[in-house]
């Protein structure tokens, strides 16, 4: 790992989570006398968004560079790989039941929906297939998940509940307060230091499977790690926040040029730069003076994202060229 | 520790093979395509379980030591291997390292170090793997292995896609493994550098061995005609070998 890199995103985060709290519709000027209300808007609105922003992104950042490392796929990404629509799909799931009114329901059905998806990706795509069989198994978990959210709306028992399921399925941290950070902080920090555990072996999976389980590595083992790892940090991430994507696909690309290139050295700066970005991110929604609302976070980044994987994919193409 | 497999049966890909190799010694296992070798060399490396039969490292089956120990004591080079992220000479190197992933941390430097002075990596030690020729990536894979100090080196096909001069370079690193006590196995398919280089040969076809020993008598041109089919001679003297090929028969090449 870079400790300079990991220095530099420390130091952006302390410098970005302040900055973050002093943003949004009721500007907080530190040097003024305190506006009406401050303290409440600081500590019950701006504080637990900034830290679910943080502990989301952190999830995600790690999520994709372990999975991009997992799958020795550039492109991968838990969200365009299905693992972020699986966990939407269990949480759609508890909606639809009912049960998401249960404040720890939700969460549980999420995470059991992203290990799932995850397993499914592993069973199809199996561990040597190319990086063509794993976007391909992707595009078909992610299509899987989609379809059976669709139909779980239009069957939705009741027209506020299909409301409820549409709006959250657009990915915010609005009007998130510390009960979603209490969810999202433990099930992350736990994801990411079980993606922390699989980064030797990950590293010797650059080797290729073989070469790798000549070295010990030991594939049900690692597999079991990644299911758990982005599991529980992409369930938790869309348990609170709903579907964001793109992150995961995104931090790792900018950060790998600082880093020795072994899966291992990113996870941590990923995670990092993961929570940095979603910080940064929401805070720019918060403030943008949009009719009729704000804009969804998850939005916000799927338009910048997207372009972003152009940019890959152009970039893969001049290098086959 | 000598390695050895006995009676080694894998449905439809060997069929009671048994082979004893010894540490300072180049063994070499040749034979036509799909003959069971890179199969063979899969379970020597403990990757492959056979159906039948043992891998035995020393005395003990294969199976019945950890998964550590194995990685410990045999190194294997894949066909054609891959490296899925630009890592430099150095980094890849150290990948070797996993087995031993307890030791202390100047202990791996030293293998380190030492893998890449044996592959005369030194002044590419921080070159991305991109920006490798295939001659010198092919030596960083081998420092890779050579990294975890094994006590076997198993390489399936080596020199492929290797010219001459890195083929010949690569076979000399190989030699002086074997000189440093370590044994060495690898799948040919170039006869010469088997019979030049090799100290034993195994023959195997269709997952049966054909012949064993010394080269001059594992490659003789009776068990080339026989196994590949093709009437062949040796030209030159021992260690300068050269084979010449005649036409093999369209209906004995189809048969194979």
């Amino acid at each position: 790992m870079n400790p300079r890199l990991v220095l530099l995103l420390l130091a952006g985060l302390l410098v970005a989570v302040p900055l973050s709290l002093l943003a949004g519709r009721v500007w907080i000027d530190p040097f003024s006398p305190a506006a009406h209300n401050a303290s409440i808007i600081l500590m019950q609105l701006r504080l637990p968004r900034a830290v679910l922003a943080l502990a989301v992104g952190a999830g995600l950042g790690a999520a994709g560079a372990a999975m991009q490392g997992f799958l020795r796929n550039p492109l991968a990404d838990p969200g365009l790989f299905g693992i972020a629509p699986g966990a939407a799909l269990g949480a759609v799931l508890s909606f639809w039941t009912g049960y998401a009114a249960s404040p720890w329901l939700l969460p549980v059905f999420a995470l059991a929906g992203a290990c799932g998806a995850m397993t499914l990706l592993a069973l199809i795509a199996g561990r040597s297939g190319g990086v063509a069989l794993f976007t391909l198994a992707g595009l078909m978990v992610s299509s899987l998940a989609g379809a059976l959210m669709s139909l779980a709306i239009s069957l939705s028992p009741s027209p506020f509940a299909m409301t409820e399921i549409v709006t959250w399925t657009m990915g915010s941290l609005a009007d998130r307060s510390w009960r979603e950070v209490w969810i999202a902080l433990p099930l992350t920090a736990a994801g990411i230091g079980v993606l922390m555990a699989a980064g030797r072996s990950l590293n010797a999976l650059t080797l290729g499977e073989a070469a790798a389980r000549s070295l010990g590595v030991e594939p049900f083992r690692l597999q079991a790690l990644m299911i758990a790892g982005i599991g529980l940090t992409v369930g938790s991430g869309v348990a609170v926040a709903g579907i964001i994507g793109f992150v995961g696909l995104m931090v790792p690309h900018l950060v790998r040029p600082f880093t020795d290139h072994r899966p291992s050295s990113l996870i941590v700066p990923s995670a990092l730069a993961g929570a940095l970005l979603l910080l940064i991110s929401d805070c720019l929604c918060r403030i943008l003076p949009l009719a009729g609302g704000e804009l969804r976070l998850g939005i916000a980044l799927s338009l910048l994202g997207t372009p972003f994987f152009l940019h890959l994919l152009l970039k893969m193409r001049r290098e086959l060229a | 520790m000598s390695l050895g497999v006995s009676n080694l049966v894998v449905k439809g890909r060997l069929d009671g093979v048994s082979l004893q190799c010894r540490r300072g010694l180049v063994t070499a296992i040749c034979g036509p395509n799909g003959a069971g070798k890179s199969t063979l060399l899969s379970c020597m490396a403990g990757l492959l379980r056979p159906d039948m039969g043992d891998v035995l490292l020393g005395e003990r089956p294969l199976s019945r030591c950890s998964t550590a120990q194995r990685a410990q004591w045999i190194g294997y080079l894949p066909q054609s291997p891959e490296v899925a992220w630009d890592v430099s000479v150095e980094v890849l190197v150290s990948i070797g390292r996993l087995p031993w992933k307890d030791a202390p941390a100047k202990e791996a430097q030293d293998a380190i170090d030492e893998a890449i002075a044996a592959m005369d990596l030194e002044a590419l030690r921080h070159r991305p793997v991109s920006r490798l020729s295939g001659g010198e990536r092919a030596r960083a894979l081998m420092a890779r292995v050579l990294a975890t100090r094994p006590g076997w080196v198993l390489a399936d096909e080596p020199f492929a896609n290797l010219d001459l001069a890195h083929a010949a370079a690569l076979m000399r690193r190989f030699r002086q493994q074997t000189k440093a006590g370590r044994g060495v196995v690898l799948v040919l398919h170039d006869l010469a550098t088997a019979m030049n280089h090799a100290d034993q040969v195994l023959v195997i076809k269709n997952g049966k061995v054909e012949a064993e020993g010394p080269p001059e008598i594992a490659l003789a041109r009776d068990v080339i005609h026989r196994v590949w089919n093709c009437p062949a001679r040796w030209l030159g003297d021992p260690g300068e070998r050269a084979l010449s090929l005649g036409q093999p028969s369209p209906f004995t090449l189809d048969s194979r």
